[in-house]
């Protein structure tokens, strides 16, 4: 599941993009195809997460948007979205993050007898699962809410692949290519096709 | 520091506040508009869900710079703890980011205890004002701040002297959906008035039709506030002053009883005062009344005007009922923002309750928000959830309104006895407990939702309602309001029909603090209406012999 680091193409794809908005204004036309598209979002540096937080953030949240024919929370940048916001809007949230990430790790031993990591795409489904409905082990989580937690992660996920990506997820506009939805606004640009 | 002295000091930039400083100005009164924030437009925000107004995710409601807003709150378990509330503080104030639905309120709200009588443990009661006193005063919100619209559809709208000043926006294509359905239950369909410009107004262009519209400000100003259209006026005359970045912690009250000025926080952090003939507050029914009741004096030792402890009680808001489904066809059209068509077959005369709300489509449901909108049972994540999302986001429609909620003297703004926030100003508290009627009549509202999509052939409704057992915490929510009653009788109101402080001639209320009842409707042409009562008011008696001078 782990993303490949595409060190320095960032840049290169910013450039490329710039090249196409330019092209596009210039030739006239409406907003809908004037993104190029950019790499897999960067795999660090994280701004509060460790690396294996990181790396787990991006799995558990892979799991409440997975991949199909349109990426899912990992290839949107999602971890990415929730590193940003623990430095920030969210960062009240981080000690809450660095314990309930420790509690899943708990709880997949206690599951299955290995890290998150190692498990099979199931038996991470049946861990969270075990968070979302209150099963998980009362001892492991005797001083969090494992559904509160979880519902957190959840929210903080939607938030990433479906809110803008200035935030840092949605890389490429992967939500609104997967609904149907014009991007980026361009004001006075858009066509509106429907009116 | 000492600033000039003016005749009157309006608190508060927003619906009310920005009225009044108009009416005021333009009445050759030299005026102070004070605000706590600042100027705000489209490139705060942008078009981005998570830092818009309708789900704020990434940000707080616009502010004081970096002095986080804070109030005490009950929650509805019975248990205090302080919050961040949502109320905006911007030159315009909610106007700004608003749905800018421009509802009158019907000529029954205005008289609610004849109608239905008392209800046990509600101080509802009629306003001492009727619709047909107000009448021209939405006739100049309408036409001095801009609204598009038509009521030739809706025989449930009160009298009107002349049409609105541009014609209403076409129907989207839900409300072309909706509309046989209402009309085969013999229901009455009519466009949502809106403060927006369907045609070029005021010196400003028409809608753009941006999906992010509600909870968003408008890139080209197409949407009516006060921040571009009586604000703006205000200060054209000359004669009045905005001052952003001013907190204003309370109204001087002198041994005479007489107001003498206000004192604020300018943007250093500077106690500063400001004296005038008279103080006009419109700071919304929790901040008005946060004031009022942080305004002791020797006359008053429990604040302005709170003698017989009437100030910041009523505290109503309005909670939205109404239900959802999914339609076979496609309903989602890219041109924005939806909330087209309406119907207020139910605002009134509904066996057994005292009240209803309007009910209308909703607004575009941006994609984080649509994440939430599930019928029961749906996964909550996972490639279920994924795939609603993608299949069902253009197939989503929503009929909602806000629905009565009635007045409890118990639901209340008072001032938190410890905390304090930035300024060193007692915190407002927000208690009580909803009434359980409103749930009742909520119910009643969302089944007709409920039966409208039934109508229309949509799948997967789902009701979205109070339940009558659930204990609710006041709190205000949206549309606040009700928090210095006005009436004749000092003994149960804030102040009179005018706005007018009981025992304070000098000192007055323009905004939702006086609904006496909020209606089931959104609440800002009315705020914006009361703010011309007032600032007329004021104006006429300022003409005639100059009764508010010092």
């Amino acid at each position: 599941m782990k993303r490949k680091k595409e060190a320095g193409s960032s840049r290169r794809d910013c450039l490329k993009i710039l090249a196409a908005a330019a092209g596009g204004v210039a030739a006239g036309v409406g907003g809908a195809k004037l993104v190029g598209r950019l790499g897999a979002p960067p795999s660090g540096p994280w701004l509060v997460l460790t690396q294996s937080e990181a790396d787990l953030v991006d799995l558990v949240t892979e799991q409440i948007i997975p991949a199909d024919e349109f990426g899912g929370a990992s290839a949107a940048g999602v971890v990415n979205f929730i590193d940003q916001q623990l430095s920030g809007p969210y960062r009240e949230q981080t000690q809450s993050y660095r314990a309930g990430l420790k509690r899943i790790e708990e709880t997949s031993r206690e599951m299955f007898g290995r890290v998150f990591e190692a498990l099979q795409w199931d038996e991470q489904t049946r861990v969270l699962q075990a968070l979302e409905s209150g099963k998980a082990s009362k001892k492991i989580w005797s001083d969090q809410d494992a559904a509160g937690f979880f519902r957190m992660v959840c929210d903080h996920t939607m938030q990433g692949y479906y809110g803008s990506p200035k935030h840092g997820g949605n890389r490429n506009y992967v939500s609104y290519r997967m609904m149907g939805l014009e991007y980026p606004r361009v004001i006075g640009q858009n066509r509106y096709d429907s009116v | 520091m000492s600033n000039k002295h003016v005749n009157a000091i309006v608190v508060g930039a927003g619906a009310g506040g920005g009225v009044v400083a108009k009416v005021l100005a333009e009445a050759g009164l030299s005026v102070v508009l004070l605000e706590r924030g600042r100027w705000q437009n489209f490139h705060d925000t942008g078009d981005d869900e998570l830092i818009s107004q309708r789900s704020p995710k990434l940000t707080r409601a616009p502010g004081p710079e970096n002095k986080p807003s804070r109030k005490a709150h009950e929650f509805d378990n019975g248990s205090y703890g302080v919050v961040t509330p949502n109320n905006v503080a911007c030159v315009g104030s909610g106007t700004v980011t608003y749905g800018a639905q421009a509802w009158r309120f019907m000529p029954q709200d205005f008289r609610m205890k004849s109608i239905y009588g008392a209800l046990d443990g509600s101080t509802l009661d009629d306003w001492p004002i009727s619709y047909e006193d107000l009448e021209h005063c939405y006739d100049r919100a309408e036409w001095e701040v801009g609204v598009a619209g038509d009521d030739t559809a809706n025989p449930f709208a009160g009298q009107r002297a002349r049409s609105r000043p541009m014609p209403a926006f076409p129907y989207d294509r839900e409300a072309q959906l909706l509309i046989p359905g209402m009309q085969r239950l013999g229901w009455h369909p009519f466009p949502i008035p809106m403060l927006r410009n369907s045609i070029p107004y005021g010196g400003r262009p028409q809608c753009i039709h941006m999906r992010t519209c509600c909870g968003y400000a408008c890139p080209v100003n197409a949407k009516c506030g006060t921040q571009n259209t009586v604000i703006p006026a205000a200060l054209a005359t000359g004669l009045c002053e905005l001052r952003t970045d001013a907190v204003v912690s309370e109204v001087m009250v002198d041994d005479q009883g007489r107001a003498s000025g206000v004192k604020y926080f300018d943007i250093n952090d500077r106690l500063q005062e400001q004296s005038a003939d008279l103080v006009v507050l419109s700071a919304s029914a929790s901040g008005t009344a946060r004031i009022l009741l942080s305004s002791k004096s020797k006359l008053f030792p429990g604040g302005a005007g709170n003698n017989n402890d009437w100030v910041g009680r009523n505290l109503q808001g309005h909670c939205y009922v109404g239900a959802f489904g999914l339609m076979n066809e496609q309903v989602y059209e890219e041109a924005g923002p939806g909330a087209s068509v309406a119907f207020c077959d139910f605002n009134h005369g509904n066996p057994g309750l005292h009240g209803g709300g309007m009910l209308a489509n909703d607004f575009i449901i941006m994609p984080y928000s649509f994440t939430h909108q599930r019928p029961a049972g749906a996964a909550r994540w996972g490639i279920a959830h994924k795939k609603f999302q993608r299949e069902q986001y253009k197939h989503f429609i929503r009929v909602v309104g806000p629905v009565q909620e009635m007045p409890v003297f118990d639901n209340r703004v008072m001032l938190d006895p410890q905390k304090r926030d930035y300024w060193g100003i007692p915190l407002l508290r927000t208690s009580g407990t909803k009434h359980p009627h409103d749930a009742e009549i909520g119910q009643f509202i969302a089944g007709k939702a409920e039966q409208l999509l039934q109508e229309v052939g949509a799948k997967s409704i789902q009701r979205s309602a109070p339940s009558p057992a659930s204990r609710r915490s006041a709190g205000g929510g949206q549309h606040q309001a009700g928090t210095c009653r006005m009436g004749d009788d000092p003994k149960s109101s804030v102040t009179n029909r005018y706005g007018q402080l009981h025992g304070i001639d000098n000192l007055f209320v323009a905004d939702g603090s006086l609904n006496v009842a909020n209606g089931g409707f959104n609440p800002v042409l009315t705020i914006m209406a009361l703010g011309f009562w007032v600032g007329e008011y004021i104006a006429r008696e300022w003409r005639g012999g100059g009764r508010f001078r010092t």
